[in-house]
């Protein structure tokens, strides 16, 4: 029986992907030596699907999405790799194309819609220089523009919330008012960092609600950075684990929180106390997530791994993993060296979880 | 009947502000929290939820009396705490400790753990001298510390690890009461797992009971036997764990369990009949007449702006104000398709 | 918002009532006997007795602030040696050294004490805006590092030795003198650039260094990054964004700082011989010309005050969140 649509694959991948990451690494001097935030990332997304990355904090989510949006200062950050937006390689584009990028190649959401608008100017103005900053119209035009995305997002009485302060709104209404800003020029790209952690639940509701929505309009791409896996369940289609700057497992949201193959997702998945079901004990991962000055050589979860002692050889602590099918299926990857993971899975996780 | 070990009667906080805007000048109320009743037995744990702003902090600053209430009474086996003064709360003041959202701020970085842990012996007389060491080692195990980090300072533990020295510095008292006011909320969720399990094996082992305070309702499901929905000042619906969870029956509680985000629907477990709400709660300065909910409520009618609906036993144990209170029609019926 | 500004002015007067009270008390009743200073060094007690009663000294102290306050309002009639003169209201009345009334003396000094302290805040608030700004956005930097050498350079050295530095060394400049502006507008600049300048240079050493500090706050706040990430140009993203939440906190220094030269630039004015409040202050003050010191300190407690209720109104304008009540 299935009951769910919007976790059913709205399409077949698209041949060419709209965004494109390839082994991205994002470095930045500290006096206490270089931190290597996102090492070696790779993913690719097409247009009309919402990746989730999901991990904990300090996992390099934030990083490479801010390298995606060309957002780093390339005065204190060494950026890697390659990031092809529509086609367009981002990693060393000049300032002028990379400014043209941001709000009309990819646009970005904040996790917190109070700090993330400015208090100084009316929401109108923000929005209306967001437009102006791309389209050469009247201000006029651009307050019709910015007054229509308003009502788009769901803020009654748009023209007159226009000449509203941030600290006017409620914190769903600036939420609302930051997706306006964003797709007013019509990105085919939405990053969306932790849009709803500072949200209430209810209110959370409305803003995925409203995010899902207007993806399905605008067919645009959107990834979706969250460390709350019930949201991912929610809104994704494709989901990439981070661990310690790196992805340890991709697939669809049904691969990945139905059936997982690295045990850091699986750990994940056993700390997570449900709402319905029956409950489960909670079996937490060990320790804490790795500093980034000093990140653990072979697989870099080793330390906190309980099946490390299944893979032969000690190649845990001494080979580092490659992001690779591990099953028949080829598009389920993990980065892990155990053998068989979905009948270790089948066998041992999922009993356990609610 | 026998008095419970803690007991909140009609207990009010309205805290007065200045208003803002020039020409209304006039001071203002905030109901934080208006008229709540609760009860916690011995070694249970009642869990708190409800939205931003809704007085589960205040009503967690009165129990243990860093709040003063403007009205009601705050009973300790039978004993009224609310009005009294510095020198007599002392007592209760080690019966009842608090553990703090903020594994940040709420720690001394001044002071060495074990001065921290030890504070809180020494303040209420717990230990004989010279054995003060012990007794914190003691203690930093029973958190899952290394006793022997007791000289470092709370900067040198990551978020977890302080998180279990706020655990260690509330166990010093050896209370029954501990009031948690979001304790794992802002840790990741594998951490998050890791100081829930511990805070269950204390409850016990120790047989503490918990005032258990948090958004996730994942969070307090997992903890709490008994769980309290709170809204505008208000509670609006009580229970044990599984009536309230199964069949919800306050139409808040309602649409806060049908926004949660389950990841179980991805392994085939049935969603919640999707209830959205509109908007925001309104202000706790100028509540709605009548039921506090009646502006986000999809099933109000006229009775509710004028009559504010009592907390009636709806179902065993299972209390709801709502003047329509009723178990959702199709509480674990899969949305149609 | 009408209620509120009434509200500020009736406990601004109050204020400035307190100040005049106590100031009269203090000079007036001091154990200096203003008619022994005037009196001069051969002087008999008959003298003495004489200058008192003329000016009003022998009077009880009830009845000579009463006197003071209501020439303020309604002027009064001073009787020198039989003659009697009328003194129009404002009426602080007469210095006793130039025997020329308090208010026109104030009024020829008040201009060129503005016209040096405005020009010269012109001067570092535009400077120290920039120079703070860009040191921010090249924070670490080597040209960065320079700046702020200067800066804390230039504030080290005592506020006079700079001036007399410049008084003494910069010859290039027009002699410092004043010229009213409506007279000569051009002569009124020249003679006051050597003025502007040092105090200027002083402040904007200041002024960067607060604006730098206030920059690095906002530039490191969330909404920065968000104006970045709509693709408008850097030099928008400094300036309107963070600039703009960096003004607020240094309008608050500015008030204060303003008002302090307001009611007297020292130094700058005596040093470059300009005749403004200061050196009347420093003049009134030496001689023991207490009319003269009363009407300099009820002026310098009013500019406060006003300064204070100015500030508070600016910030309503730069920060929407701040209402005033
Ligand atoms: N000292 C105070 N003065 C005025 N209002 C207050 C004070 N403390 C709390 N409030 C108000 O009382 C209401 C309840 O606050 P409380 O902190 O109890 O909420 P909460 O349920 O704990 O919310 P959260 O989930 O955000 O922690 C809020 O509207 C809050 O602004
Ligand atoms: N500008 C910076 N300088 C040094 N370290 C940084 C900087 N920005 C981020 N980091 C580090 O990079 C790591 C990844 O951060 P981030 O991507 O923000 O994590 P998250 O997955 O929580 O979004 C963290 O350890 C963070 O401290
Ligand atoms: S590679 Fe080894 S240590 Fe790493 S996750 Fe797999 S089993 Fe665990
Ligand atoms: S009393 Fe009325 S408004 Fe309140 S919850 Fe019940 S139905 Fe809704
Ligand atoms: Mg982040
Ligand atoms: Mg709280």
């Amino acid at each position: 029986m299935t009951s769910q649509t919007a976790n059913q694959p709205r399409q077949a991948p698209v041949a060419t992907p709209y965004l494109e990451v390839s082994d991205l690494r994002v470095t930045f001097p500290t006096p206490d030596g270089a931190v290597t935030a996102v090492r070696g990332l790779n993913y690719s997304l097409p247009l009309g699907r919402t990746l989730a990355i999901v991990g904990e904090s300090g996992s390099g989510k934030s990083v490479s999405s801010m390298a995606v949006m060309g957002l780093h200062d390339p005065k204190s950050t060494r950026i890697s790799g390659s990031i092809k937006v529509g086609g367009q390689e981002i990693v060393g584009m000049s300032p002028a194309a990379l400014r043209k990028h941001r709000g009309t190649g990819a646009a970005m959401i904040f996790q917190d819609p109070q700090s993330s608008l400015h208090p100084y100017f009316t929401i109108g103005n923000q929005i209306v220089e967001s437009y102006r900053a791309h389209h050469a119209v009247s201000k006029r035009a651009a307050r019709e523009r910015a007054a229509e995305m308003l009502n788009r997002v769901g803020i009654p009485n748009p023209r007159r919330r226009l000449d509203s302060y941030p600290h006017e709104f409620s914190g769903g209404m600036r939420q609302r008012a930051m997706i306006a800003m964003a797709l007013v020029n019509d990105p085919k790209l939405l990053i969306a960092d932790e849009p709803t952690t500072a949200l209430d639940v209810t209110v959370q509701a409305q803003i995925l609600d409203l995010i899902q929505d207007l993806q399905r309009d605008f067919g645009s791409a959107v990834v979706f950075i969250t460390h709350d896996l019930g949201v991912v369940a929610q809104v994704a289609d494709d989901v990439l684990v981070m661990y310690a700057g790196n992805a340890v497992e991709h697939g669809t949201v049904r691969q990945v929180l139905g059936a997982p193959l690295h045990p850091y997702a699986w750990g994940l998945l056993e700390s997570l106390p449900a709402v319905s079901g029956e409950p489960a004990p909670l079996h937490p991962i060990p320790g804490s997530p790795p500093s980034l000055l000093a990140v653990p050589g072979g697989c870099p979860f080793h330390p906190r791994c309980e099946f490390r002692d299944r893979v032969p050889g000690a190649m845990c602590t001494t080979v580092a993993p490659d992001l690779v099918a591990r099953t028949a299926d080829p598009a389920h990857t993990s980065r892990c060296h155990l053998p068989a993971p979905d009948r270790v899975f089948a066998s041992e996780i999922l009993p356990r979880l609610p | 009947m026998t008095e419970p070990l803690l007991r909140l009667d009609n207990v009010a906080m309205h805290f007065r502000t200045k208003g803002d805007g020039f020409l209304a000048r006039r001071n203002q109320t905030v109901q934080a929290v208006d008229g709540v009743d609760l009860t916690l037995a011995a070694g249970e744990t009642l869990g708190l939820v409800g939205e931003s702003g809704c007085g589960k902090s205040t009503t967690a600053r009165l129990i243990t009396r860093l709040l003063e209430p403007t009205a009601g009474r705050i009973l300790v086996e039978g004993d009224d705490i609310a009005h009294l003064d510095e020198r007599r709360l002392r007592p209760y003041r080690k019966e009842i400790q608090l553990i703090f959202q903020d594994p940040y701020s709420s720690l001394n970085p001044r002071h060495t753990v074990g001065a921290i842990v030890g504070t809180a012996l020494r303040t209420h007389n717990l230990v004989e001298k010279g054995g003060e060491l012990r007794r914190v080692q003691e203690l930093l195990e029973l958190v899952g510390l290394n006793p022997e980090h007791y000289k470092r300072y709370p900067h040198e533990f990551s978020g977890g690890q302080r998180q279990r020295i706020g655990i260690a510095r509330a166990l010093a008292a050896r209370p029954k009461i501990i009031v948690a006011d979001e304790p794992v909320s802002a840790l990741d969720v594998s951490i998050q797992a890791q100081v829930m399990n511990l805070l269950e094996s204390l409850r016990s082992e120790l047989g503490i009971a918990f005032v258990f305070i948090a958004h996730d309702l994942g969070v307090v499901r997992h903890f709490c036997d008994r769980i309290a929905v709170m809204y505008l000042g208000r509670v609006v619906e009580e229970g044990p764990r599984d009536g309230l969870y199964d069949a919800p029956q306050h139409p808040y509680t309602q649409a806060l369990l049908s926004a949660v985000p389950d990841v179980g629907v991805v392994r085939g477990v049935p969603p919640r009949q999707r209830i959205r709400l509109a908007g925001d709660p309104p202000s706790p300065i100028d509540p709605p007449s009548g039921c506090r909910f009646r502006t986000r409520c999809w099933k109000a009618q006229d009775i509710c702006a004028t009559q504010d609906p009592a907390l009636i036993e709806r179902a065993p144990a299972q209390q709801v104000a709502c003047h329509f209170a009723a178990p959702p029609a199709a509480s674990l019926v899969a949305e149609a398709v | 918002m009408l209620l509120y500004i009434l509200k500020r002015v009736l406990s601004a007067i109050s204020v400035v009532f307190v100040a005049l009270v106590a100031s009269f008390a203090l000079f007036f009743l001091a154990p200096t006997d203003p008619a022994g200073v005037i009196c001069g060094n051969r002087c008999t007690p008959e003298r003495v007795a004489d200058i008192r009663s003329s000016l009003g000294l022998d009077e009880p102290p009830a009845e000579q602030i009463t006197g003071y306050i209501k020439g303020i309002f309604a002027g009064r009639d001073f009787t020198n040696g039989g003659t009697v003169q009328h003194c129009d209201a404002p009426c602080l009345g007469y210095s006793y050294s130039l025997g020329q009334p308090v208010t026109k003396l104030l009024a020829q000094a008040v201009p060129v004490t503005i016209s040096v302290v405005i020009g010269a805040a012109v001067v570092y608030l535009f400077l120290g805006a920039l120079l703070g700004t860009m040191a921010a956005q090249r924070r670490g930097s080597p040209s960065d590092k320079l700046l702020m050498g200067s800066a804390i350079t230039i504030n080290s050295i005592p506020y006079f030795v700079f001036a007399l530095l410049v008084a003494l060394y910069v010859t290039v400049l027009p002699h410092p003198q004043y010229t009213s502006f409506l007279s000569n507008p051009i002569a009124w600049a020249g003679g006051l650039v050597a003025a502007w300048l040092t105090l200027g240079v002083t402040n904007t050493a200041s002024y960067t260094r607060y604006a730098r500090a206030s920059m690095i706050e906002s530039l490191g706040q969330d909404f920065v990054r968000t104006a970045r990430s709509k693709g408008i140009s850097e030099r928008r993203v400094v300036y309107r964004h963070g600039l703009r939440a960096a003004l607020t906190p240094l309008a608050t220094i500015f008030g204060i700082d303003l008002a302090g030269q307001l009611t007297g630039a020292l130094f700058t004015e005596s040093i470059f011989g300009l005749p403004g409040l200061g050196v009347l202050t420093l003049r009134a003050f030496n001689q023991y010309d207490l009319p003269v010191l009363m009407g300099c300190v009820l002026l310098g407690a009013v500019v406060l005050v006003v300064m204070n209720l100015v500030v508070d109104i600016v910030y309503t304008f730069l920060d929407p969140r701040v209402r005033l009540g």
